[in-house]
Protein backbone atom coordinates (compact mmCIF):
# COMPACT_ATOMS: atom_id res chain seq x y z
CA UNK A 1 0.00 0.00 0.00
CA UNK A 2 1.15 3.64 -0.91
CA UNK A 3 1.12 6.39 2.34
CA UNK A 4 -1.89 7.92 3.08
CA UNK A 5 -2.76 10.48 5.82
CA UNK A 6 -6.13 10.00 7.66
CA UNK A 7 -8.46 11.87 8.91
CA UNK A 8 -11.29 10.95 11.20
CA UNK A 9 -14.66 13.47 10.62
CA UNK A 10 -17.04 13.88 13.47
CA UNK A 11 -19.75 15.62 11.06
CA UNK A 12 -20.51 15.74 7.25
CA UNK A 13 -19.51 19.21 7.27
CA UNK A 14 -15.95 18.80 8.71
CA UNK A 15 -16.17 15.37 5.98
CA UNK A 16 -16.96 17.28 3.01
CA UNK A 17 -14.01 20.04 3.90
CA UNK A 18 -11.87 17.90 4.59
CA UNK A 19 -12.10 16.24 1.58
CA UNK A 20 -12.88 19.50 -0.88
CA UNK A 21 -9.51 20.62 1.07
CA UNK A 22 -7.57 17.20 -0.48
CA UNK A 23 -7.71 16.61 -4.85
CA UNK A 24 -6.35 13.66 -4.01
CA UNK A 25 -8.06 12.25 -1.19
CA UNK A 26 -11.30 9.96 -1.34
CA UNK A 27 -13.68 8.60 1.78
CA UNK A 28 -13.72 5.89 3.41
CA UNK A 29 -16.84 4.24 5.26
CA UNK A 30 -16.43 0.26 5.33
CA UNK A 31 -13.13 0.50 3.40
CA UNK A 32 -14.66 -3.26 2.01
CA UNK A 33 -13.59 -1.74 -1.65
CA UNK A 34 -10.82 1.09 -0.93
CA UNK A 35 -8.59 -0.54 1.18
CA UNK A 36 -8.77 -3.76 -0.72
CA UNK A 37 -7.69 -1.91 -3.84
CA UNK A 38 -5.09 0.19 -1.75
CA UNK A 39 -3.63 -3.24 -0.50
CA UNK A 40 -3.54 -4.34 -4.44
CA UNK A 41 -1.84 -0.94 -5.31
CA UNK A 42 -4.55 -0.16 -7.17
CA UNK A 43 -5.50 3.17 -5.60
CA UNK A 44 -3.30 5.41 -4.14
CA UNK A 45 -5.64 8.80 -2.15
CA UNK A 46 -3.18 10.86 -0.42
CA UNK A 47 -5.70 11.27 2.10
CA UNK A 48 -8.72 9.29 3.99
CA UNK A 49 -11.52 10.87 5.44
CA UNK A 50 -12.79 8.07 7.28
CA UNK A 51 -17.05 8.58 7.54
CA UNK A 52 -17.76 5.47 9.90
CA UNK A 53 -17.51 7.95 13.31
CA UNK A 54 -20.05 10.43 12.07
CA UNK A 55 -23.27 9.50 14.44
CA UNK A 56 -25.81 10.93 11.68
CA UNK A 57 -24.93 8.77 8.47
CA UNK A 58 -25.72 5.43 10.49
CA UNK A 59 -29.29 3.68 10.82
CA UNK A 60 -32.41 2.63 9.82
CA UNK A 61 -35.59 4.86 10.00
CA UNK A 62 -39.27 3.74 9.04
CA UNK A 63 -42.02 5.53 9.73
CA UNK A 64 -45.59 4.52 7.55
CA UNK A 65 -44.11 3.25 4.23
CA UNK A 66 -41.13 5.84 3.96
CA UNK A 67 -37.82 4.40 4.72
CA UNK A 68 -34.42 5.88 5.04
CA UNK A 69 -31.01 4.41 5.68
CA UNK A 70 -27.76 6.30 6.44
CA UNK A 71 -25.20 5.82 4.02
CA UNK A 72 -22.51 4.68 6.52
CA UNK A 73 -25.41 2.04 7.79
CA UNK A 74 -23.33 -1.27 7.35
CA UNK A 75 -24.74 -4.62 5.23
CA UNK A 76 -25.40 -6.67 8.89
CA UNK A 77 -27.53 -3.89 9.95
CA UNK A 78 -30.03 -3.61 7.09
CA UNK A 79 -30.08 -7.38 6.81
CA UNK A 80 -30.88 -7.91 10.51
CA UNK A 81 -33.17 -4.58 10.97
CA UNK A 82 -36.59 -5.67 12.30
CA UNK A 83 -38.19 -2.27 11.11
CA UNK A 84 -36.76 -2.68 7.31
CA UNK A 85 -38.42 -6.28 7.58
CA UNK A 86 -41.58 -5.30 8.26
CA UNK A 87 -42.03 -3.43 5.29
CA UNK A 88 -39.51 -4.64 2.67
CA UNK A 89 -37.82 -7.60 3.65
CA UNK A 90 -36.59 -8.08 0.24
CA UNK A 91 -33.72 -5.43 1.08
CA UNK A 92 -32.53 -7.39 4.39
CA UNK A 93 -33.09 -10.25 1.91
CA UNK A 94 -30.20 -8.90 -0.62
CA UNK A 95 -28.06 -7.47 2.23
CA UNK A 96 -27.42 -10.72 3.72
CA UNK A 97 -26.73 -12.40 0.55
CA UNK A 98 -23.50 -9.45 0.23
CA UNK A 99 -20.17 -11.25 0.60
CA UNK A 100 -19.45 -12.61 4.14
CA UNK A 101 -20.49 -12.04 7.67
CA UNK A 102 -17.51 -10.22 8.13
CA UNK A 103 -17.57 -7.87 4.70
CA UNK A 104 -21.31 -7.25 6.24
CA UNK A 105 -20.28 -5.83 9.62
CA UNK A 106 -18.14 -3.28 7.96
CA UNK A 107 -19.35 -2.43 4.26
CA UNK A 108 -22.00 0.16 3.91
CA UNK A 109 -24.79 0.78 1.67
CA UNK A 110 -23.23 4.12 0.91
CA UNK A 111 -19.75 2.68 -0.74
CA UNK A 112 -21.28 0.36 -2.54
CA UNK A 113 -23.90 2.79 -4.17
CA UNK A 114 -20.48 5.62 -4.60
CA UNK A 115 -18.90 2.70 -6.37
CA UNK A 116 -21.25 1.21 -8.57
CA UNK A 117 -19.39 -1.89 -9.28
CA UNK A 118 -21.24 -3.41 -12.12
CA UNK A 119 -21.54 -6.54 -9.64
CA UNK A 120 -22.64 -5.18 -6.49
CA UNK A 121 -26.01 -6.08 -4.89
CA UNK A 122 -27.05 -2.85 -3.96
CA UNK A 123 -27.64 -0.61 -6.97
CA UNK A 124 -30.26 -2.97 -8.54
CA UNK A 125 -32.72 -2.23 -5.20
CA UNK A 126 -31.58 1.25 -5.17
CA UNK A 127 -33.34 1.50 -8.96
CA UNK A 128 -35.90 -0.77 -8.41
CA UNK A 129 -37.23 0.98 -5.69
CA UNK A 130 -36.81 3.96 -7.51
CA UNK A 131 -34.73 5.45 -4.51
CA UNK A 132 -33.55 8.91 -3.63
CA UNK A 133 -29.90 9.61 -3.32
CA UNK A 134 -29.49 12.17 -0.80
CA UNK A 135 -26.15 13.78 -0.83
CA UNK A 136 -24.43 16.73 1.12
CA UNK A 137 -25.74 19.43 -1.33
CA UNK A 138 -28.35 17.76 -3.10
CA UNK A 139 -31.03 14.81 -3.90
CA UNK A 140 -30.57 12.59 -6.89
CA UNK A 141 -33.05 10.19 -8.60
CA UNK A 142 -32.06 6.79 -8.74
CA UNK A 143 -33.33 7.01 -12.49
CA UNK A 144 -30.17 9.66 -12.94
CA UNK A 145 -27.81 8.57 -10.36
CA UNK A 146 -26.13 5.49 -12.00
CA UNK A 147 -24.22 6.34 -15.12
CA UNK A 148 -21.78 3.75 -15.95
CA UNK A 149 -19.65 0.99 -14.74
CA UNK A 150 -17.80 2.64 -11.48
CA UNK A 151 -19.33 5.76 -13.26
CA UNK A 152 -22.28 7.90 -10.89
CA UNK A 153 -23.62 11.11 -10.89
CA UNK A 154 -21.63 12.35 -7.94
CA UNK A 155 -19.48 15.21 -8.19
CA UNK A 156 -16.15 15.87 -7.00
CA UNK A 157 -16.31 15.75 -3.05
CA UNK A 158 -19.85 14.93 -3.17
CA UNK A 159 -21.27 12.68 -0.72
CA UNK A 160 -24.05 10.61 -0.17
CA UNK A 161 -25.84 10.85 3.35
CA UNK A 162 -28.76 8.99 3.17
CA UNK A 163 -31.28 6.91 0.54
CA UNK A 164 -34.88 7.71 0.73
CA UNK A 165 -37.74 5.47 -0.89
CA UNK A 166 -41.35 4.78 -0.09
CA UNK A 167 -41.83 0.52 0.79
CA UNK A 168 -43.19 -1.38 -2.16
CA UNK A 169 -46.16 -2.79 -2.68
CA UNK A 170 -44.15 -5.96 -2.80
CA UNK A 171 -40.42 -6.69 -3.79
CA UNK A 172 -38.27 -9.84 -4.06
CA UNK A 173 -34.46 -10.31 -4.72
CA UNK A 174 -32.85 -13.15 -6.53
CA UNK A 175 -28.86 -13.35 -7.81
CA UNK A 176 -26.93 -15.94 -9.04
CA UNK A 177 -23.79 -15.42 -7.34
CA UNK A 178 -20.45 -16.14 -8.31
CA UNK A 179 -19.24 -19.09 -6.28
CA UNK A 180 -16.15 -17.55 -5.28
CA UNK A 181 -16.69 -14.01 -4.34
CA UNK A 182 -20.15 -13.95 -3.97
CA UNK A 183 -20.88 -10.62 -6.54
CA UNK A 184 -23.35 -10.95 -8.62
CA UNK A 185 -23.14 -12.83 -11.76
CA UNK A 186 -26.70 -11.60 -12.67
CA UNK A 187 -29.37 -10.32 -9.81
CA UNK A 188 -32.63 -9.33 -10.32
CA UNK A 189 -34.30 -6.86 -7.95
CA UNK A 190 -38.22 -6.34 -9.01
CA UNK A 191 -40.54 -4.20 -7.26
CA UNK A 192 -44.23 -3.34 -7.28
CA UNK A 193 -43.90 0.32 -6.35
CA UNK A 194 -46.59 3.40 -6.76
CA UNK A 195 -45.18 4.85 -9.76
CA UNK A 196 -45.53 1.18 -11.24
CA UNK A 197 -43.76 -2.16 -11.80
CA UNK A 198 -39.47 -1.66 -11.92
CA UNK A 199 -37.56 -4.02 -12.51
CA UNK A 200 -33.48 -3.19 -12.45
CA UNK A 201 -30.49 -5.57 -13.16
CA UNK A 202 -27.09 -6.42 -12.07
CA UNK A 203 -24.28 -7.79 -12.61
CA UNK A 204 -24.68 -8.73 -16.17
CA UNK A 205 -24.95 -5.48 -17.81
CA UNK A 206 -21.71 -3.90 -20.01
CA UNK A 207 -22.66 -0.51 -18.94
CA UNK A 208 -23.84 -1.27 -15.07
CA UNK A 209 -27.02 -1.70 -13.65
CA UNK A 210 -29.87 -0.93 -15.78
CA UNK A 211 -33.62 -1.34 -16.16
CA UNK A 212 -36.16 -3.97 -18.39
CA UNK A 213 -39.13 -2.00 -20.17
CA UNK A 214 -40.78 -5.34 -21.41
CA UNK A 215 -41.07 -6.78 -18.11
CA UNK A 216 -41.86 -3.64 -16.67
CA UNK A 217 -44.71 -3.94 -18.98
CA UNK A 218 -45.57 -7.41 -18.38
CA UNK A 219 -45.36 -7.26 -14.69
CA UNK A 220 -47.97 -4.14 -14.91
CA UNK A 221 -50.50 -5.99 -16.34
CA UNK A 222 -49.77 -9.63 -14.34
CA UNK A 223 -47.53 -9.66 -11.47
CA UNK A 224 -46.52 -13.16 -11.78
CA UNK A 225 -43.33 -15.25 -12.70
CA UNK A 226 -45.05 -15.88 -15.88
CA UNK A 227 -44.89 -12.64 -17.16
CA UNK A 228 -41.31 -12.68 -17.06
CA UNK A 229 -40.64 -15.67 -18.02
CA UNK A 230 -40.96 -15.13 -21.71
CA UNK A 231 -39.30 -11.94 -22.14
CA UNK A 232 -35.57 -12.01 -23.51
CA UNK A 233 -33.02 -9.31 -23.22
CA UNK A 234 -30.55 -8.62 -26.24
CA UNK A 235 -27.06 -10.07 -25.18
CA UNK A 236 -25.91 -7.50 -27.08
CA UNK A 237 -26.01 -5.04 -24.49
CA UNK A 238 -24.57 -7.76 -21.79
CA UNK A 239 -21.29 -8.58 -20.22
CA UNK A 240 -18.93 -11.49 -21.61
CA UNK A 241 -15.90 -12.77 -19.14
CA UNK A 242 -14.72 -15.87 -17.70
CA UNK A 243 -17.57 -16.50 -15.68
CA UNK A 244 -20.08 -16.29 -17.86
CA UNK A 245 -20.86 -15.55 -21.70
CA UNK A 246 -23.39 -12.53 -22.65
CA UNK A 247 -26.15 -15.59 -23.86
CA UNK A 248 -25.64 -17.14 -20.41
CA UNK A 249 -25.66 -13.92 -18.50
CA UNK A 250 -29.09 -12.97 -20.94
CA UNK A 251 -30.84 -16.42 -19.50
CA UNK A 252 -29.77 -15.76 -16.32
CA UNK A 253 -32.07 -12.40 -16.09
CA UNK A 254 -35.14 -14.50 -17.25
CA UNK A 255 -34.36 -17.16 -14.50
CA UNK A 256 -33.74 -14.65 -11.42
CA UNK A 257 -36.15 -12.71 -12.80
CA UNK A 258 -38.80 -14.93 -12.74
CA UNK A 259 -37.17 -16.27 -8.89
CA UNK A 260 -37.58 -12.37 -8.18
CA UNK A 261 -41.07 -12.18 -8.50
CA UNK A 262 -41.88 -15.38 -6.97
CA UNK A 263 -39.81 -14.58 -4.05
CA UNK A 264 -42.15 -11.02 -3.56
CA UNK A 265 -45.24 -13.20 -3.44
CA UNK B 1 7.19 -2.56 8.06
CA UNK B 2 8.82 -5.34 6.99
CA UNK B 3 9.08 -6.66 3.42
CA UNK B 4 5.30 -5.58 3.23
CA UNK B 5 5.92 -1.77 2.40
CA UNK B 6 9.79 -2.64 0.79
CA UNK B 7 8.18 -2.22 -2.86
CA UNK B 8 9.62 0.77 -4.52
CA UNK B 9 6.85 3.72 -5.28
CA UNK B 10 5.93 5.79 -8.19
CA UNK B 11 6.65 8.81 -7.74
CA UNK B 12 3.36 10.78 -8.39
CA UNK B 13 1.19 8.10 -6.46
CA UNK B 14 0.05 9.00 -2.73
CA UNK B 15 1.74 10.84 0.44
CA UNK B 16 5.67 11.30 -0.33
CA UNK B 17 5.72 11.16 3.78
CA UNK B 18 4.01 8.94 6.15
CA UNK B 19 2.07 10.20 8.49
CA UNK B 20 2.34 8.67 12.11
CA UNK B 21 -0.03 8.05 14.21
CA UNK B 22 -0.78 6.88 17.72
CA UNK B 23 -3.22 4.21 18.45
CA UNK B 24 -4.73 2.88 21.09
CA UNK B 25 -7.44 -0.69 21.33
CA UNK B 26 -8.30 -2.15 24.36
CA UNK B 27 -7.25 -5.27 23.10
CA UNK B 28 -8.53 -8.63 25.54
CA UNK B 29 -9.15 -6.38 28.42
CA UNK B 30 -6.21 -4.77 28.47
CA UNK B 31 -5.93 -0.92 27.11
CA UNK B 32 -2.74 -0.89 24.72
CA UNK B 33 -1.04 1.99 22.60
CA UNK B 34 1.53 2.02 19.60
CA UNK B 35 2.60 4.29 17.02
CA UNK B 36 2.63 3.26 13.75
CA UNK B 37 2.01 4.66 10.08
CA UNK B 38 -1.37 5.48 8.84
CA UNK B 39 -1.43 3.11 6.03
CA UNK B 40 -0.70 0.00 8.13
CA UNK B 41 -3.05 -2.77 8.94
CA UNK B 42 -5.17 -3.67 12.47
CA UNK B 43 -3.48 -7.53 11.70
CA UNK B 44 -0.13 -5.89 11.00
CA UNK B 45 -0.40 -3.71 14.44
CA UNK B 46 -1.59 -6.71 16.29
CA UNK B 47 0.76 -8.94 14.96
CA UNK B 48 3.84 -6.80 14.92
CA UNK B 49 3.36 -4.01 17.37
CA UNK B 50 1.72 -5.87 20.06
CA UNK B 51 3.07 -8.95 19.73
CA UNK B 52 -0.28 -11.11 19.01
CA UNK B 53 0.96 -13.54 16.68
CA UNK B 54 -2.25 -15.82 16.74
CA UNK B 55 -3.89 -13.66 14.11
CA UNK B 56 -2.95 -14.63 10.85
CA UNK B 57 -2.45 -13.29 7.13
CA UNK B 58 -3.65 -15.72 4.73
CA UNK B 59 -4.50 -13.70 1.61
CA UNK B 60 -4.12 -10.27 0.16
CA UNK B 61 -7.41 -10.31 -1.12
CA UNK B 62 -10.16 -10.27 1.52
CA UNK B 63 -11.11 -13.54 1.09
CA UNK B 64 -9.72 -16.00 3.41
CA UNK B 65 -10.89 -15.73 6.76
CA UNK B 66 -7.71 -16.11 8.86
CA UNK B 67 -7.06 -12.42 10.07
CA UNK B 68 -11.04 -13.00 11.60
CA UNK B 69 -11.23 -10.21 15.12
CA UNK B 70 -13.99 -9.13 17.07
CA UNK B 71 -14.10 -5.37 16.95
CA UNK B 72 -16.61 -3.48 19.20
CA UNK B 73 -17.85 -6.74 19.53
CA UNK B 74 -18.29 -7.39 15.70
CA UNK B 75 -16.33 -10.02 13.49
CA UNK B 76 -14.18 -8.24 11.29
CA UNK B 77 -11.01 -8.83 9.03
CA UNK B 78 -8.42 -7.18 10.04
CA UNK B 79 -6.23 -7.81 7.33
CA UNK B 80 -8.84 -4.91 5.28
CA UNK B 81 -9.08 -2.12 8.44
CA UNK B 82 -6.16 0.44 9.02
CA UNK B 83 -4.89 0.45 12.40
CA UNK B 84 -5.93 4.13 12.81
CA UNK B 85 -9.58 3.69 11.46
CA UNK B 86 -9.70 0.80 14.53
CA UNK B 87 -8.14 3.21 17.11
CA UNK B 88 -10.73 3.67 20.29
CA UNK B 89 -11.95 0.15 19.57
CA UNK B 90 -12.58 -2.69 21.79
CA UNK B 91 -10.69 -5.69 19.79
CA UNK B 92 -10.32 -10.06 20.99
CA UNK B 93 -8.47 -11.63 19.80
CA UNK B 94 -8.00 -15.57 19.60
CA UNK B 95 -5.54 -14.71 22.45
CA UNK B 96 -8.55 -13.29 24.51
CA UNK B 97 -11.21 -16.33 24.46
CA UNK B 98 -9.92 -18.70 26.82
CA UNK B 99 -10.95 -17.75 30.80
CA UNK B 100 -8.15 -18.45 33.09
CA UNK B 101 -6.48 -21.12 30.96
CA UNK B 102 -9.13 -22.92 30.21
CA UNK B 103 -10.09 -23.47 26.67
CA UNK B 104 -12.97 -21.46 25.11
CA UNK B 105 -16.06 -24.20 24.25
CA UNK B 106 -15.25 -23.68 20.90
CA UNK B 107 -11.90 -24.40 21.16
CA UNK B 108 -12.39 -27.07 22.86
CA UNK B 109 -14.67 -28.14 20.22
CA UNK B 110 -11.99 -27.86 17.21
CA UNK B 111 -9.81 -29.87 19.55
CA UNK B 112 -12.26 -33.21 20.48
CA UNK B 113 -13.27 -32.76 16.64
CA UNK B 114 -10.19 -32.78 14.88
CA UNK B 115 -11.68 -29.44 13.47
CA UNK B 116 -7.88 -28.55 12.14
CA UNK B 117 -4.87 -30.11 10.16
CA UNK B 118 -2.33 -27.67 9.95
CA UNK B 119 -4.09 -24.66 11.78
CA UNK B 120 -3.14 -22.19 9.93
CA UNK B 121 -7.39 -20.83 9.35
CA UNK B 122 -8.23 -22.06 13.02
CA UNK B 123 -8.02 -18.52 14.56
CA UNK B 124 -10.25 -16.84 12.49
CA UNK B 125 -12.59 -20.48 12.01
CA UNK B 126 -12.91 -20.54 15.99
CA UNK B 127 -13.46 -16.31 16.09
CA UNK B 128 -15.78 -16.60 13.17
CA UNK B 129 -17.29 -19.51 15.18
CA UNK B 130 -17.68 -18.10 18.13
CA UNK B 131 -19.27 -14.54 17.04
CA UNK B 132 -21.50 -17.08 14.91
CA UNK B 133 -22.86 -19.13 17.86
CA UNK B 134 -23.39 -16.23 19.84
CA UNK B 135 -25.56 -14.36 16.67
CA UNK B 136 -27.75 -17.25 16.12
CA UNK B 137 -28.65 -17.50 20.10
CA UNK B 138 -28.82 -21.40 19.81
CA UNK B 139 -30.64 -21.53 16.81
CA UNK B 140 -27.86 -23.00 14.42
CA UNK B 141 -27.98 -25.55 11.66
CA UNK B 142 -25.65 -27.69 9.55
CA UNK B 143 -26.73 -25.35 6.75
CA UNK B 144 -26.51 -22.07 8.63
CA UNK B 145 -23.16 -22.77 9.59
CA UNK B 146 -21.60 -23.86 6.15
CA UNK B 147 -23.30 -20.53 4.90
CA UNK B 148 -21.45 -18.32 7.82
CA UNK B 149 -18.47 -20.10 6.97
CA UNK B 150 -18.49 -18.37 3.77
CA UNK B 151 -15.92 -16.04 4.19
CA UNK B 152 -13.46 -18.77 5.71
CA UNK B 153 -11.14 -20.58 3.20
CA UNK B 154 -9.55 -23.86 4.94
CA UNK B 155 -7.13 -26.00 2.54
CA UNK B 156 -6.99 -28.98 4.57
CA UNK B 157 -9.91 -30.54 6.18
CA UNK B 158 -12.58 -30.22 3.52
CA UNK B 159 -14.90 -27.95 6.07
CA UNK B 160 -16.77 -31.16 7.65
CA UNK B 161 -14.92 -31.52 11.12
CA UNK B 162 -14.95 -27.92 11.21
CA UNK B 163 -18.52 -27.83 11.03
CA UNK B 164 -18.87 -30.68 13.49
CA UNK B 165 -17.29 -28.54 15.82
CA UNK B 166 -18.66 -25.49 15.67
CA UNK B 167 -22.45 -27.41 16.28
CA UNK B 168 -20.96 -29.08 18.95
CA UNK B 169 -19.54 -26.12 20.53
CA UNK B 170 -23.12 -24.55 20.02
CA UNK B 171 -24.81 -27.67 22.05
CA UNK B 172 -22.28 -26.96 24.32
CA UNK B 173 -22.97 -23.36 25.14
CA UNK B 174 -26.88 -23.27 24.50
CA UNK B 175 -27.77 -26.80 25.12
CA UNK B 176 -27.63 -26.40 28.52
CA UNK B 177 -29.76 -23.42 28.34
CA UNK B 178 -32.37 -25.02 25.61
CA UNK B 179 -33.56 -27.88 28.23
CA UNK B 180 -33.75 -25.50 31.34
CA UNK B 181 -36.29 -23.65 29.19
CA UNK B 182 -38.16 -26.58 27.82
C1 LIG C 1 -14.60 -10.65 0.07
C2 LIG C 1 -15.59 -9.60 -0.40
C3 LIG C 1 -16.80 -10.01 -0.94
C4 LIG C 1 -17.73 -9.06 -1.38
N1 LIG C 1 -18.90 -9.50 -1.91
C5 LIG C 1 -19.81 -8.61 -2.34
C6 LIG C 1 -21.06 -9.03 -2.87
O1 LIG C 1 -21.38 -10.21 -2.92
N2 LIG C 1 -21.92 -8.08 -3.31
C7 LIG C 1 -21.63 -6.74 -3.23
O2 LIG C 1 -22.46 -5.92 -3.63
N3 LIG C 1 -20.47 -6.29 -2.71
C8 LIG C 1 -19.55 -7.20 -2.27
N4 LIG C 1 -18.38 -6.74 -1.72
C9 LIG C 1 -18.14 -5.29 -1.63
C10 LIG C 1 -18.72 -4.73 -0.32
O3 LIG C 1 -20.12 -4.78 -0.35
C11 LIG C 1 -18.25 -3.29 -0.04
O4 LIG C 1 -18.56 -3.07 1.29
C12 LIG C 1 -18.90 -2.19 -0.81
O5 LIG C 1 -18.81 -2.37 -2.19
C13 LIG C 1 -18.25 -0.84 -0.52
O6 LIG C 1 -18.72 -0.33 0.68
P1 LIG C 1 -17.72 0.26 1.75
O7 LIG C 1 -18.52 0.91 2.79
O8 LIG C 1 -16.80 -0.82 2.19
O9 LIG C 1 -16.97 1.38 0.90
P2 LIG C 1 -15.45 1.86 0.84
O10 LIG C 1 -14.58 0.75 0.43
O11 LIG C 1 -15.12 2.57 2.10
O12 LIG C 1 -15.57 2.94 -0.34
C14 LIG C 1 -15.85 2.57 -1.68
C15 LIG C 1 -15.85 3.82 -2.57
O13 LIG C 1 -16.96 4.65 -2.28
C16 LIG C 1 -16.58 5.93 -1.83
N5 LIG C 1 -17.50 6.28 -0.76
C17 LIG C 1 -17.71 5.59 0.39
N6 LIG C 1 -18.72 6.13 1.10
C18 LIG C 1 -19.16 7.20 0.39
C19 LIG C 1 -20.20 8.16 0.60
N7 LIG C 1 -20.98 8.15 1.68
N8 LIG C 1 -20.37 9.14 -0.35
C20 LIG C 1 -19.58 9.17 -1.46
N9 LIG C 1 -18.60 8.28 -1.71
C21 LIG C 1 -18.39 7.31 -0.79
C22 LIG C 1 -15.13 5.79 -1.41
O14 LIG C 1 -14.42 7.00 -1.56
C23 LIG C 1 -14.63 4.72 -2.35
O15 LIG C 1 -14.29 5.29 -3.58
C24 LIG C 1 -17.44 -7.67 -1.28
C25 LIG C 1 -16.22 -7.25 -0.70
C26 LIG C 1 -15.30 -8.21 -0.27
C27 LIG C 1 -14.01 -7.74 0.33
S1 LIG D 1 -5.88 -12.29 5.52
FE1 LIG D 1 -7.71 -11.26 5.92
S2 LIG D 1 -9.11 -12.23 4.64
FE2 LIG D 1 -7.24 -13.24 4.15
S1 LIG E 1 -6.44 -26.54 8.96
FE1 LIG E 1 -5.01 -26.05 7.42
S2 LIG E 1 -6.01 -24.41 6.42
FE2 LIG E 1 -7.52 -25.08 7.77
Amino acid sequence: MYATSYHRASSVGEAVNLRASHDEGRYVSGGMTLIATMKQRLAAPSDLIDLRHIADLRGISVEGRSVRIGAATPHADVAGSAALRTVCPALCHLAGLIGDPHVRNMGTIGGSVANNDPAADYPSAVLALNATVVTDRREIAADDFFLGMFDTALEEAEMITAFRFEAPEKAGYAKFPNPASRYAITGVFVAKTAGGARVAVTGAGSSGVFRVPEMEAALLSSWAPESVANVSVDPAQLMSDLHATAEYRANLVRVMAKRAVQASL
Amino acid sequence: MGTVFEETRAPSMGQEEDNMAKVTLTVNGRTMSGECDDRTLLVHFIREKLGLTGTHVGCDTTQCGACVVHMDGRSVKSCSILAVQASGSTVTTIEGIAAQGELHPVQAAFNQHHGLQCGFCTPGMVMTAVDMIGRHGGALDEATVRHELEGNICRCTGYHNIVKAVLAANEEMHGAARQAAE
